[in-house]
């Protein structure tokens, strides 16, 4: 390679050389906030309070995640509340989803065109924030940990992704089976959906991401705290100082005595298990997501 | 619908035209398999466009929805006289045109050079870099902001103390606000955005760059003349499903960043926070339904409007 690189003419290895730099510093904004957030995390209440953050854990301390683990109940609690709505909801919008997107493209299907019109429309106009929440509360999705799965079961874009993608396996496959008498959801489930495996898997990684960075029907339609989702906990401990303060009032200050409360820490602390699962899953997913958005990358 | 009186079975023999129930009775499955669906968007979506009248009543919550008195437009007049409107929709229009210009062009420019890297293993990594940010909710974005700009324990204030510099409060500060916003925002899009464009630039026939630099085109040349022009229809795709949202703020954003800090609500403020503000703190229906409402009307005219200019200029780009 690098006797080929010395052939090229002076622009290119310029270029070349430029394009590494460039590619070298964004990549570093990509990663160093987040290990800034956790080399805080470490740092002790002190040190953040006389010097500010820093970018490398200074006064290491683990008193953050001490403090997180006397309140270990809530935040098991947490945990397995966001765990199952990011369960239930990526697979019944997975199921839903993949169903109406195989009808939409059948092509026997009469009505598919309008149909689909009639579910694009509401990506161009809808009533707004304020009549949604009032039906969600008409019907009685208040402290209702459906309001935390219903939103996300359904996403226009989704659909017509999954859509796209089954258009593409050869027609022939629903025709034949039908010949032979197979029902239309037989040959949904036996045939189409184990063809649609890799559009599949982006939607559920897509879904699942944004249900598990979700905060903003927890903040809609929960007061009960059973049913915040980690990343409201979160919010709350940033925004809410009496949040923070009912949470450290129940960690013996004992157990961290002589120190201040860790709560500058904590907040980071509490970023970074919030954000954990997907920091474990993310080496592997990520060529998933890479893959699925070039699937997507056809115009819906 | 009405094609012909007589159709061919599926046995060969001749069957009369299907009529409405024939039809539904013959595609009663596939029907049931996209009930869901439907049943969904009526419910959520659709019912709640009735739900506009809201925004002509001063809504009493004993009263309900049907029986609260009509005010006319003094919802929406309230909203215009009070300043907000032009306030709210220029804040939401104005981020949306540079979050959509700024990053697509730095996505571009992600792409382009990426594609150039010759070794797998840095291009690889670098990806994963810059597409870590894509995954990580802005709360806890929000939670590193502070982090570096709080006045008493940020980075960036305690670095100036430590040469002796005037600390900056950056909290009640509006002025710096759109910058970090804009800057944030395209750093959390850019592995998103450049992976859609990798993903054409990999779809351009390589024989034609073969050729060009055997006829002695620069590489500059080879993106000028080659690789952008083959990614002219994703741009203008991705563009126009910007511009489809330009009047929608990115609420979970504006929240996490800003949250009820009234500081900085003058550069901040997005149509959608302000909707949200006026529903739940002000428990003001009408008004924010008008608000909502106005948002809706907004958004479809300017979708249109752009979906209508570009089908002129280029038919096959336009979304429908």
């Amino acid at each position: 390679m690098n006797s080929k690189f010395n052939k090229k003419p002076i622009d290119y290895k310029v270029f070349i050389i430029v394009a590494y730099i460039f590619v070298v510093i964004v990549s570093l904004c990509g990663v160093v906030p987040f290990i800034v957030m956790l080399s805080g995390s470490f740092t002790s209440e002190a040190r953040i309070i006389n010097y500010g953050y820093s970018l490398f854990p200074k006064d290491f301390s683990v008193d953050a995640y001490k403090m997180l683990f006397q309140n270990i109940d809530r935040i098991i609690n947490s945990y397995g509340l966001t765990i199952f709505i990011t369960l239930a909801g990526t697979l019944l919008g997975l199921m839903f989803m993949s169903m109406a997107a195989y009808v939409l493209q059948r092509k026997d299907f009469p009505w598919r065109n309008k149909l689909s019109y009639f579910i694009y429309f509401t990506t161009l106009f809808n009533g707004g924030l304020t009549p949604w929440y009032m039906l969600m509360m008409k019907m009685g999705m208040k402290n209702n940990i459906l309001a935390l799965i219903i939103p996300h079961l359904f996403t226009v874009f989704h659909i017509l992704i999954i859509r796209n993608y089954m258009n593409g396996l050869p027609y022939e496959i629903t025709e034949s089976a039908k010949v032979d008498g197979a029902n239309d959801f037989v040959i949904f489930v036996k045939l189409i959906l184990p063809m649609s495996k890799p559009v599949l898997a982006t939607i559920a990684l897509f879904t699942g991401l944004a249900i598990w960075n979700e905060w903003y029907n927890c903040m809609l339609f929960m007061s009960n705290e059973k049913l915040y989702t980690l990343q409201y906990y979160l919010y709350n401990m940033l925004n809410n100082a009496t949040a923070m303060k009912e949470f450290t009032n129940g960690t013996g200050a004992n157990i961290l005595a002589g120190a201040d409360l860790p709560t500058e820490s904590a907040k980071l602390a509490m970023a970074m298990l919030a954000t954990g699962p997907i920091l474990l899953l993310y080496p592997f997913i990520q060529k998933y997501f890479v893959k699925g958005i070039t699937i997507g990358a056809v115009k819906g | 619908m009405k094609k012909a009186k007589i159709v061919v079975g599926p046995n060969g023999t001749l069957q009369k035209k299907s009529t409405l129930l024939g039809m539904v009775l013959k595609h009663k499955i596939l029907l049931l398999m996209i009930a869901p669906a439907l049943l969904y968007y009526i419910v959520f979506s659709y019912l709640p466009m009735f739900g506009v009248v809201l925004a002509f009543k001063e809504y009493d919550y004993a009263l309900g929805i049907i029986k609260s008195p009509f005010v006319g437009l003094e919802n929406f007049k309230f909203f215009f006289k009070s300043g907000q409107a032009f306030t709210v929709t220029r804040n939401t229009f104005l981020y949306n045109v540079v979050f959509i210009l700024l990053g697509n062009v730095m996505q571009l420019i992600v792409a382009v050079l990426f594609t150039e890297i010759g070794s797998k293993r840095i291009r690889k990594t670098a990806q994963t870099c810059i597409f870590f940010p894509y995954f990580i909710s802005w709360v806890v974005v929000g939670a590193f902001v502070y982090n570096v700009f709080s006045s008493d324990y940020g980075m960036i204030n305690s670095l100036l103390k430590s040469v002796s510099h005037e600390p900056i409060n950056f909290y009640s500060e509006p002025k710096y606000w759109p910058f970090i916003i804009v800057v944030l925002d395209i750093w959390k899009g850019l592995g998103y955005g450049s992976v859609v464009y990798m993903a054409t630039i990999t779809g351009i026939d390589t024989s034609i760059y073969e050729a060009a630099e055997i006829d002695g085109a620069s590489i500059l040349k080879r993106i000028w003349y080659i690789t952008l022009p083959s990614l002219k229809p994703t741009v203008i795709t991705l563009i126009l499903l910007g511009l489809g949202r330009v009047f929608r703020g990115n609420m979970t954003m504006f929240y996490s960043l800003i949250g009820n800090n009234g500081l900085l609500y003058n550069y901040t403020d997005v149509i959608d926070t302000f909707t949200f503000r006026t529903l739940l703190f002000s428990n003001d229906v009408g008004m924010s339904a008008a608000v909502g409402f106005y948002q809706s009307v907004l958004c479809f005219a300017f979708i249109m409007l752009a979906n209508a200019v570009v089908k002129k200029i280029d038919s096959d780009s336009a979304l429908f």
